[in-house]
């Protein structure tokens, strides 16, 4: 009887890479997954804070894919290694902060020395030429095989029969001719594909699922590093960027607001870190100041900003309770009116 | 038998299935598992997780803001 031989497929909880791994269980192979938790992911985090996401399903997809194929999920945190990969891309940044090639590379290595720990045979991804525009194109699919060192012991199922053979097709361990030829952007292929399997209520994220593809965020982890004089970070500053409005009022500070009682609740998981107030005369936001040198000034700017997003915005006066440094003050501030917020100081 | 805690607190999934998953590989079977959290997509989560292991979810407690789970360690890994 033939060895059955054995995969680890990397699951982000998104429809190709669910294709994938089940495009090659068809075949016999027995499949596990791996899931890389590299802190940027969108996965989870604010559908999971915010109030109003809350219609969602609040499911991590990953484990979703993984039990909808009945396979084995390894969740791995790699959040500080992965750091390199985001301030030193090798191949640079996409339109945004996302080193997406780098990311793949990091990835796929990733899962090359997991197989070879654990006697598995093959990596799987659910990589289509053409379907990003940085990571997943002619030219860098070899490039990621050659540089994770994975060579060709990785398998794109969904579009091996537009790339050379890879040693499972070669031994034999996989039919060629069962794989599958997609290519470009379109995802009829995938969801006519998805069907032919049973899968629904599969995620669909718009925009991807990393949120060093969003603009906005991009924004706010390049002030980040701009303001803190090095491009650093850990796992609190990119949970914060991911929560309420970011506003830098003077260049030493400044304030994140939560906007729903969500985000305040996580936030409250973050007094002890920061400088932090709320209106205590009206209903209003928690808000953290992030800086250095936070002088009473800066705290009376940083109170009129917190009554001007609450309930007392049109009040005369407003109280708010001040916790600096281990002492709570309260401070009478009249609401700084909107329109004389400059919008720069929106991040 | 006594239990095993994890402060999951503040975390957002995955984060504290990772703490989770990472605690149980070092536990033997029918040893309970008690893990703490904010994040309430852990009541999808951690049993989610427990499914595909081969574990039990022997209780979920929801308090207001709080979430306990207690899990059993099965011998599936």
């Amino acid at each position: 009887m033939m060895q059955q031989r054995k995969a680890v497929a990397l699951i982000s909880g998104g429809l190709d890479s669910l294709l994938a791994a089940r495009v090659v269980m068809e075949q016999g192979v027995h499949v596990e997954g791996i899931n890389f938790f590299t802190g940027f992911c969108v996965e989870g985090h604010t559908h999971a804070i915010r109030k109003k996401e809350r219609t969602r399903p609040q499911r991590n997809n990953a484990l979703w894919s993984a039990e909808q194929l009945g396979i084995k999920l390894h969740l791995v945190d790699i959040i500080d290694e992965y750091k390199d990969v985001v301030i030193n891309p090798k191949h640079g940044y996409g339109a945004n902060l996302n080193p997406c090639l780098d990311c793949k590379i990091f990835m796929v290595n990733k899962a090359r020395a997991w197989i070879e720990a654990n006697g598995f045979d093959f990596i799987i991804t659910g990589e289509v030429i053409g379907q990003r525009p940085m990571s997943q194109r002619k030219d860098t699919m070899p490039v990621v095989a050659r540089d994770s060192g994975a060579e060709d012991r990785l398998v794109r199922p969904l579009c091996a029969r537009n790339l050379p053979p890879t040693l499972p097709e070669k031994e034999g361990w996989l039919d060629r001719d069962r794989l599958y030829a997609f290519n470009g952007r379109s995802r009829k292929p995938q969801m006519a594909l998805a069907k032919q399997f049973g899968f629904e209520d599969y995620a669909q994220p718009a925009g991807g699922c990393c949120f060093l593809t969003d603009k906005q965020y991009s924004v706010k982890l390049s002030d980040l590093w701009s303001t803190r004089g090095k491009r650093d970070y850990d796992l609190d500053d990119i949970m914060l960027l991911k929560v309420g409005r970011h506003l830098r009022p003077r260049p030493n500070f400044k304030i994140i607001v939560g906007r729903e009682e969500g985000e305040n609740r996580f936030m409250e998981g973050y007094r002890k870190r920061f400088t932090h107030m709320i209106s205590s005369s009206h209903t209003g936001p928690l808000v953290l100041l992030d800086g250095e040198d936070i002088n009473r000034d800066d705290l009376a700017l940083a109170a009129r900003l917190t009554a001007r997003f609450g309930q007392g915005r049109d009040a005369g006066l407003v109280t708010v309770e001040v916790h600096d440094k281990g002492v709570m003050q309260n401070m009478e501030v009249v609401p700084m009116p909107t329109e004389q917020i400059p919008a720069d100081w929106y991040l | 038998m006594s239990s095993v805690f994890i402060d999951a607190r503040n975390l957002l999934c995955p984060m504290p299935v990772i703490r989770t998953q990472d605690r149980v590989a070092g536990l033997q079977p029918g040893e309970l598992v008690e893990v703490l959290c904010t994040d309430p997509g852990v009541v999808y989560d951690i049993p989610a997780w427990c499914r595909m292991r081969g574990h039990e979810v022997c209780n979920i407690e929801e308090q207001e803001y709080e979430i306990t789970i207690t899990i059993r360690v099965g011998d599936k890994g």
